[in-house]
């Protein structure tokens, strides 16, 4: 981070060839931190599971691992997986654009706003462990709302087939950060929506739903897709949350790796990087669906 | 003429409901330890235990750490972006959104593997070199938003005329970042700093995988043994991540702005 | 008949809280003409356009459109253009579909629209252009864009909110040129708002003077100009000079101004002998050679002159009050330099009184 004294010489000689060659240096001194730790602690480890994902025990290439994948089990960990993270991206973004279109749109008041603004902060970081803790209190079967429920309305939510540890109680616990998230991505792009697109349309006759409909929600739409993925990929890497509710049971691809690199499991280290390599694929698989339909609608943008 | 405010106001209610509700669950929950009457006991169990106590000190120790080395990672390397490097700028924006995408635990699974004990830098070998892998792990997962903190902080201030009036007066590059950009972008690193200390202090995936004695893993055993005590702990962990939100909301008023913005 | 009062504004009034920022304003325009509100920012003008579009409800009063009371009628049921000072076109949106939404709206067939788009974009000059989209164009070509998109479904009204203001002097002027031949080649009534009083001069057929919620004068862009209602009208409208001077004769006319005594035509009633006056003037009104109407000369000195191209405007303190005169550009006199003495002549039917 030192400057050499030189720059203060320049000012009064010819500028000596070697200066612009110092001054790169510099600049690249200052970036390289950054590059290295990306390499360390991104792409090297990254890359290390994807190679040995294709690397047998006996050190030779081999598909066995991926191949590995293709049982029962793997499958239906997979399978329900991406069922969860679609499930709660899916809902999480359209429930998220409500929330934001009714606080903008909808003119509530500037302090419920920020107020807003400020949980959806918290709540979107409030995931892991401790809202696992939450909805147990709520929705498990001593939870609150299951108890009033039962109490006052006499609807056992259990006996009609309802679990926290099922598919729809992760995802309806998913949804608490995931709402949140998406709100916050989500409200620089409404704020963006100027008011006099819409005056346009309604002096051309256009009702609200015809602006929304050419005009408010495919403005929208890259930023909504970009958040959508990012929604699902944040549900499919999570652990804390599903294994703090469910311990093992619910047999979910991040709890069966985790398994697996405890050891308790499989006992396989190329399965082990070949499970990683998948879930690397899906979350980039959704990124690139995202890239790919965003740049078609893009085509009006900068 | 004016669009009717009512849909806004129900959906807004059923929002409210949704995140309110299991808040107050968790917290009646947390107040039932004694039977037949609401007390703190739960909190006072909490507190009382030693283990809450130095995995929390664990945990901020190593958030503390992950903060400062992601501010000498991330703030230079921005810095330099901005000003002379525009062109590695997509390449920032892809490597800081890789964290959002890779899955955490792949990445500690390739940590676990790539650097074992037996290899070039075997810091899985000793407790040290697995705080110090936990930190940097730490820091990639908060990598993205301290980035996007230092870069909307130094977006306000334009540092290219920041740094072009410095230099004509003389100044170094060592006393332009000292003096002029980190007082300038103090409240965005701030920003980023909460950020991540919210993301770390509860972690449960990295820490336990490298098995470290952290506040994550400690919370997710008192949930598989005691009744109460996690509802507690919960709403702990609710106050934990509120107050560095909020410091980051209070922050935000003192943050600089000039009048002049590049982009 | 309708013709007549084609757009009908009566006792409109607009209030927000305690403040009232349009005070029960009334006016009633042909069909065809090119009307505009011309006041500074805050007058109420851009909110009297507002209420006209049906963005802004009316506290009181009533708007009529071609014999339509159309006060209560949602603006999408209007039939109304609008052409915003951002140029507001639908970005996610190609040239040819934003001039086609309204039609599109409508229910108008996809032959139709394309046949009309591309009459629209031969009349703003832009054919050819209907699959770029607007971050591809300039601002004036943007404006022109929305401008056609406005007129595209054949409004009955077009409002047009201080359309020129975001763009280059130069476009500003050659814009304002094309819209005003649009207006007439289509005969759409138009009110056009704007700060900018020359503007308003050079293409209105009638100017509405406003300030601070209220009409200081309805009239021809001559009439504005050349016979100011009120102060405010005499001062916002072009540039004036203002003389003070003192009724020496109330009866006959007559008045001091620089030790000479002069006399007045229409000197309005009420006046009393002693009384301060200002006497406004216009640059162009004043002159350093007599010419054949001048009646009064006064002495000075050139305390400064400014090159404005085809005119020269000349600082002259006239025993201690300073006025601007406008000289047209002779290229081969010599120009005049600072310090020189002049004589100042004017008419003194040019002179408008003043109350102080």
């Amino acid at each position: 981070m030192r400057a050499p004294p030189q720059s203060r010489r320049t000012m009064t000689e010819i500028p000596a060839p070697g200066r612009p060659i110092r001054r790169l240096n510099l600049e690249w001194l200052g970036v390289a931190p950054f590059i290295i730790f990306a390499v360390m602690f991104l792409i090297l480890p990254t890359l290390y599971l994807v190679s040995a994902a294709f690397v047998g025990r006996d050190g030779q290439l081999t598909f066995d691992n991926i191949a590995g994948l293709f049982t029962d089990q793997i499958l239906a960990a997979y399978w329900i997986s991406i069922r969860i993270s679609a499930t709660s991206a899916g809902i999480g973004a359209i429930a998220g654009l409500a929330i934001t279109l009714a606080i903008i749109r909808g003119r509530l008041p500037d302090a419920l706003r920020s107020a807003i603004m400020t949980f959806s902060g918290v709540a979107s970081n409030f995931a892991g462990v401790p809202l696992a803790f939450a909805f147990i209190s709520t929705l498990g079967r001593l939870g609150l709302v299951t108890i009033i429920l039962k109490a006052l309305f006499d609807i056992d939510i259990y006996r009609a087939g309802f679990n926290i540890l099922s598919f729809w109680g992760l995802t309806l616990t998913y949804l608490y950060f995931q709402i949140p998230l998406m709100i916050l991505m989500i409200a620089p792009a409404v704020d963006g929506l100027k008011r006099e697109w819409s005056e346009a349309a309604q002096t051309l006759g256009a009702s609200s739903w015809q602006f929304w409909r050419h005009v408010g929600f495919p403005i929208l739409w890259p930023s909504f897709l970009g958040t959508l993925s990012l929604l699902f990929a944040n549900a499919f890497g999570a652990i804390a949350t599903a294994y703090a509710l469910t311990g093992s049971s619910l047999n979910i691809v991040p709890i069966l790796l985790y398994a697996q690199i405890r050891g308790d499991a499989l006992q396989n280290p190329g399965l082990g990087a070949a499970l990683a390599l998948g879930m690397i694929v899906i979350t980039a698989c959704a990124n690139i669906i995202y890239l790919v339909i965003s740049a078609r609608a893009e085509r009006w943008m900068r | 003429m004016k669009p009717n405010k009512l849909w806004a106001w129900i959906v807004f209610g059923i929002g409210a409901a949704y995140f309110l509700v299991p808040l107050i669950a968790t917290f009646e929950f947390s107040l039932k330890m004694r039977r037949g009457y609401y007390s703190f006991d739960s909190y006072a169990s909490v507190f009382s235990d030693p283990r809450f106590q130095t995995t929390f000190g664990y945990s901020t120790l190593i958030g503390l750490f992950a903060i400062v080395v992601g501010i000498l990672v991330v703030v230079p390397a921005v810095y330099f972006v901005r000003l002379r490097l525009p062109h590695l700028r997509p390449l920032m924006e892809f490597i800081t959104l890789l964290p959002l995408i890779i899955p955490a635990i792949v990445l500690v699974y390739g940590y676990i593997r790539l650097y074992n004990s037996s290899s070039i830098i075997p810091f899985t070998g000793s407790a040290l070199g697995t705080d110090v892998l936990l930190t940097c792990a730490y820091v990639t997962l908060a990598l993205p938003y301290m980035y996007r903190a230092v870069d909307t902080g130094m977006r306000a201030i334009d540092i290219k005329t920041l740094t072009e009036a410095a230099q004509i007066m003389g100044a170094d590059t060592a006393r332009i970042i000292t003096s002029i950009i980190l007082p300038n972008i103090l409240v965005a690193v701030l920003s980023g700093a909460f950020l991540t200390f919210a993301i770390v202090i509860g972690e449960f995936t990295i820490a336990s995988l490298l098995n470290r004695p952290a506040f994550g893993p400690y919370l997710q055993n008192i949930g598989a043994n005691r009744a109460y005590e996690p509802s507690a702990l919960a709403i702990i962990s609710f106050i934990i991540t509120w107050g560095a939100m909020g410091m980051i909301q209070l922050l935000a008023r003192f943050a600089p702005r000039t009048s002049a913005r590049t982009d | 008949m309708s013709d007549e009062h084609f757009l009908r504004v009566e006792n409109l009034t607009k209030t927000y809280g305690t403040t009232t920022v349009v005070k029960g304003v009334s006016f009633d325009f042909a069909k065809g003409e090119f009307i505009s509100l011309l006041g500074p920012s805050g007058c109420g003008k851009t909110t009297i356009l507002r209420m006209i579009a049906g963005f802004e409800t009316p506290s009181r009063g009533s708007i009529t459109v071609d014999g339509e009371n159309i006060t209560a009628i949602p603006p999408n049921q209007r039939r109304l253009g609008m052409v915003f000072q951002a140029y507001a076109l639908f970005p996610n949106l190609n040239v040819g579909d934003n001039i086609a939404f309204g039609l599109k709206v409508a229910g108008i067939g996809r032959d139709e629209r394309r046949t009309r788009v591309e009459e629209m974009l031969k009349l703003i000059g832009l054919p050819g252009y209907d699959k770029r989209f607007p971050y591809e164009l300039s601002g004036g070509q943007q404006q022109r864009v929305a401008l056609a998109r406005a007129i595209a479904p054949r409004p009955r009204l077009l409002l047009l909110d201080e359309p020129l203001s975001a763009l280059d002097a130069k476009i500003r002027v050659s814009l304002r040129q094309e819209i005003r031949a649009i207006q007439r080649e289509l005969g759409i009534t138009t009110v056009f708002v704007t700060h900018d009083q020359e503007e308003a001069l050079s293409i209105s057929d009638r100017i509405v003077v406003m300030n601070a919620g209220d009409i200081e004068q309805l009239g021809t862009p001559h009439d504005i100009y050349n016979r100011p209602a009120t102060r405010f009208a005499a001062t916002f409208v072009g540039q004036l000079n203002t003389l003070p001077a003192r009724i020496s004769d109330a009866a006959a006319g007559q008045a001091n101004l620089g030790g000479r005594t002069i006399t007045l035509p229409g000197l309005p009633s009420g006046i009393v002998n002693g009384a301060e006056i200002g006497l406004a003037i216009r640059p162009e009104m004043l002159s350093p050679v007599p010419r054949a109407e001048s009646d009064i000369s006064l002495d000075g000195t050139i305390h400064d002159v400014s090159f404005l191209g085809s005119v020269v405007r000349l600082r002259v303190d006239l025993q201690g009050t300073m006025v601007n005169v406008d000289t047209f550009n002779d290229q081969s006199a010599v120009p005049p330099s600072r310090g020189d003495a002049v004589a100042v002549h004017m008419a003194s039917r040019d002179l408008m009184i003043l109350p102080r």
